[in-house]
C-alpha cells in the first residue's frame, strides 16, 4: 500500500502545481475587484506574461529577469487599462475584452520566434525532502519558488484585506468611492494601485505557465485559465482564502481529466478537456443561485465609473 | 491650466465622429508600431489597408469576410443595448455551424432546393439555443452571463473538434479531421463567376434592415434600449427584463448561428476544425465601432474585415505575423472607447490665469 500513498501524494502535488496559475492570477484579480475595478483583460495579460517571460527566459539566460519582466509586462498592460477605466473612464467590461484581444494578438506576434524553443530547468527547492517523506514529500516538497509564493499569497492578501490599513482603504474605495473620497482618500490612486497589483499577478501566473509548468511557448498557451481565474473571483465570493480552495478544485479537474485520458478511459478526449470549462459554469449556478449572498459580498461599486466633480 | 467639464449634453456629431477619429489614431499607432519593427511606415500601412482591396478579387474578399462580422455583431448590439454582455458569439456561430453542417451532411446526397433553407434554419436555431444557456442561468441562478458565454466557446470549439476527428469524419477522408464536403445543393449561390462572394451578404443585409425596424420602429426595441440606459427606469415602466434577456441572446445567438452556417455553406463547403478565424470576438469590436447602430455596424464590419485581408497580405509581403491584423483590432477599440471621452467631457483650455475667489 506504500505506492499507493505515495502515487497519492505526486497526484495532490500535481494538483496543486496546475492550481498556482489560476491562484495568482485570482488573488490579482481579487485585490483589483474589491477596489471596485472589473479588469476581464486577465487572459490577455497573462498570454503577455507567458511570452515575455519566456522571451526574456531565452534572450538572456536569467529566469530572475524573465520573472521579473513577465510581472512588468502584466502591469504594463494593465496600465493601459487603467488609463482607460479610470481617467478616460471608459466602460470597464468593453475596455477589459479589448485588452484580452490586443494581449492574444501581440502574444502571438511576439511569440512568432520563440515557437519551437527549448525553454530552461527551472530550479526547484527542497528537492531531498521530496522522494525521502513518504506522501507529504511530492506534495510540498520538490516545487518551485513561485509555487510556494502562490501558496502563500492567499493567507497574505487575507490579511492585507482584513488587518492592514491600507487593506481597509482599498474595501472603502471598492465599497463606496464617494464616501472614500469625501474622507479625503485618492480614489484614482488606489484603484491604479490595486489594477497594476493585480497585472502584475496575472503576467507572472502565465509566466509560470510558460518557464516552469510546461516549459515552452505554444500559441494561446492560457487556454481560458485567465477567464476561470475571473470565475474563481465570483465563486470565492470576493474572499481570498476561499480562491485557495477554488483554484485546487479547479487544479484537480484538470489533471484528473489528464489521468483519465493517460488511462484511456472510453470517454472521447475533448469530452474529458471541456469539463473544466463545463464545471467552471455548473460552480458559478450553484454559487450565484443564492444571489443575496452574491450581493453581500460583491463589492459595491464594482465595474461602475467613477468620476468626481473637482 | 486645462479644466474637464462634463457635458450637459452628448453633440450626435461627435457620436458619430469619433468612431472615424479612433481609426486615424489607430492608423498612426500602426505607423509608428511599423516602423519601430524596421518597415517604412506608409508603405507598410499601404500594403495593410489599400493593396488588399485594390482589385476586384479584393472587394469580394472584403465582403466575404465583412459579412459573418457584419451578421454577428448586429445580433450583439441587441444585448449590449440592453446591458447583457454576449461574449460567447464564437460558440454560438461554432455551434450553429455543428448544426446547419449536421443537416448539411444528413443530406449530402441529396440534391433539391429546401436543403439549403433546411440548413441554414437549422444553424440559425442552433446558435439561438446555444445562446439561451447563458441567458436562462443568467435568469433562472444570476449567473454572470460573461463567463458562462465564454466557457460556452470552449465547450463548442471541442465538441467541433471531436466530431470531426471522430464520427462525422469523412470516410473516405484518410483520417483528416474534415467531415464529406457539402453536397451543391447544400451550398450558398456564389454571386460571380470566379470570386468567392456568396449569396450570406443577403442575409447580413436583410437582417441589418430588421434590426433597423426593429431598434428603431418598435416598442421592443424602446424597451431594449431603456433598459441599457436604466435598469431602474425599465423595472418602474413595468418592462419584462426576463423575457427580453432571453429574446436579446436568441436573437443574437440565432444570428450567430447563421454566420457560422454561411461560413460553412459559403466559402467552406464542409465541417472542419478552423470554421472561423475569431469572427465571434472580433463581432464584439465590430458593434461598439459600429455604434451598436446597424447602419454603421455594416460600416464598421467593413473597415474591420480589412484588418483581416490587411494582415493577410502584410504576411505575404512584410512577414509580419498574421495576428498583427488582431493588434490593431484591439488598438481600434482601445482609442474608440478613449475617444469617447470627448463625448462626455469637455476640454477647456483656460490659460494661464490667476485664481479668482
Amino acid at each position: 500500500m506504500n505506492i499507493d500513498i505515495n502515487f497519492l501524494g505526486i497526484l495532490i502535488g500535481a494538483i496543486m502545481a496546475s492550481s498556482v496559475p489560476l491562484i495568482l492570477a485570482a488573488s490579482g484579480e481579487l485585490i483589483t475587484e474589491r477596489s471596485g475595478v472589473l479588469n476581464l483583460g486577465v487572459e490577455g495579460m497573462m498570454i503577455i506574461g507567458a511570452i515575455s517571460g519566456f522571451a526574456l527566459m531565452v534572450m538572456t539566460d536569467n529566469l530572475f529577469l524573465a520573472i521579473i519582466g513577465s510581472m512588468l509586462s502584466g502591469l504594463l498592460l494593465s496600465f493601459i487599462f487603467g488609463f482607460l477605466t479610470q481617467s478616460l473612464l471608459t466602460n470597464h467590461v468593453a475596455t477589459g475584452l479589448a485588452l484580452t484581444i490586443f494581449g492574444i494578438g501581440l502574444s502571438a506576434m511576439i511569440g512568432k520566434d520563440f515557437v519551437g524553443i527549448p525553454g530552461k530547468e527551472f530550479p526547484l527547492l527542497f528537492v531531498n525532502f521530496k522522494e525521502a517523506v513518504p506522501f507529504f514529500g511530492p506534495i510540498f516538497f520538490g516545487h518551485s519558488i513561485v509555487f510556494y509564493f502562490a501558496f502563500l499569497l492567499p493567507f497574505g492578501t487575507s490579511y492585507f484585506l482584513k488587518k492592514t490599513k491600507i487593506g481597509l482603504i482599498v474595501r472603502a474605495v471598492g465599497d463606496s468611492p464617494l464616501s472614500a473620497a469625501n474622507q479625503g482618500i485618492n480614489v484614482l490612486l488606489v484603484r491604479y494601485c490595486c489594477i497594476l497589483y493585480g497585472g502584475a499577478m496575472c503576467g507572472l501566473g502565465g509566466a509560470y505557465l510558460s518557464l516552469i509548468y510546461t516549459p515552452q511557448w505554444i500559441e494561446n498557451m492560457t487556454a481560458g485559465r485567465g477567464w476561470i481565474a475571473l470565475a474563481l473571483v465570483v465563486f470565492a465570493t470576493w474572499s481570498p482564502l476561499k480562491v485557495l480552495v477554488g483554484a485546487i478544485i479547479f487544479g484537480g479537474i484538470t489533471i484528473l481529466q489528464l489521468h483519465m485520458q493517460a488511462m484511456g478511459i472510453r470517454v472521447p478526449v475533448q469530452f474529458l478537456s471541456a469539463l473544466p470549462y463545463i464545471m467552471t459554469i455548473v460552480v458559478l449556478v450553484i454559487i450565484s443561485r443564492d444571489s443575496r449572498k452574491i450581493k453581500l459580498n460583491t463589492p459595491t461599486s464594482l465595474g461602475q465609473i467613477f468620476y468626481k466633480e473637482k | 491650466m486645462i479644466k474637464i467639464e462634463r457635458r450637459d449634453e452628448t453633440s450626435n456629431l461627435i457620436y458619430f465622429l469619433t468612431p472615424v477619429l479612433a481609426i486615424f489614431l489607430t492608423l498612426v499607432t500602426g505607423a509608428i508600431i511599423f516602423y519601430l519593427l524596421g518597415f517604412k511606415p506608409l508603405e507598410a500601412l499601404k500594403f495593410f489597408f489599400i493593396t488588399p482591396i485594390s482589385d476586384l478579387y479584393g472587394l469580394s474578399e472584403l465582403l466575404v469576410k465583412a459579412t459573418p462580422l457584419c451578421l454577428i455583431a448586429i445580433g450583439l448590439s441587441f444585448c449590449f443595448k440592453s446591458n447583457n454582455w454576449n461574449i460567447g458569439a464564437e460558440g454560438q456561430l461554432t455551434f450553429g455551424g455543428i448544426v446547419g453542417g449536421g443537416v448539411a451532411l444528413l443530406f449530402y446526397n441529396h440534391e433539391g432546393f429546401y436543403v439549403l433553407p433546411l440548413i441554414i434554419l437549422a444553424g440559425a436555431i442552433g446558435g439561438m439555443i446555444f445562446a439561451m444557456i447563458p441567458a436562462i442561468l443568467k435568469i433562472y441562478f444570476n449567473t454572470n452571463e460573461i463567463l458562462v458565454s465564454l466557457m460556452l466557446v470552449y465547450v463548442s470549439k471541442l465538441l467541433l473538434d471531436y466530431l470531426v476527428v471522430g464520427p462525422w469524419s469523412n470516410p473516405e477522408g484518410f483520417n483528416f479531421p474534415e467531415t464529406r464536403q457539402f453536397s451543391d445543393s447544400a451550398r450558398l449561390p456564389i454571386l460571380f463567376e470566379g470570386l468567392r462572394i456568396h449569396a450570406g451578404i443577403f442575409i447580413a443585409l436583410v437582417s441589418v434592415f430588421l434590426a433597423w425596424v426593429i431598434l428603431f420602429k418598435t416598442y421592443l426595441g424602446f424597451q431594449i434600449k431603456v433598459s441599457g440606459l436604466s435598469l431602474k427606469t425599465a423595472k418602474y415602466a413595468g418592462f419584462k427584463g426576463k423575457t427580453m434577456i432571453l429574446l436579446v441572446f436568441m436573437v443574437s445567438g440565432a444570428c450567430a448561428g447563421l454566420a457560422g452556417v454561411g461560413e460553412i455553406t459559403g466559402p467552406i463547403g464542409q465541417l472542419h476544425r478552423m470554421i472561423s478565424p475569431e469572427y465571434g470576438f472580433t463581432a464584439i469590436i465590430v458593434a461598439f465601432l459600429g455604434r451598436l447602430n446597424p447602419v454603421g455596424i455594416v460600416f464598421a464590419s467593413l473597415i474591420v474585415a480589412l484588418t483581416y485581408l490587411g494582415a493577410e497580405t502584410a504576411q505575404i509581403f512584410l512577414q509580419v505575423p498574421k495576428y498583427t491584423g488582431q493588434v490593431f483590432q484591439g488598438m481600434i477599440l482601445f482609442f474608440l472607447l478613449a475617444s469617447d471621452f470627448l463625448l462626455f467631457f469637455k476640454i477647456k483650455f483656460l490659460g494661464f490665469k490667476k485664481y479668482e475667489y
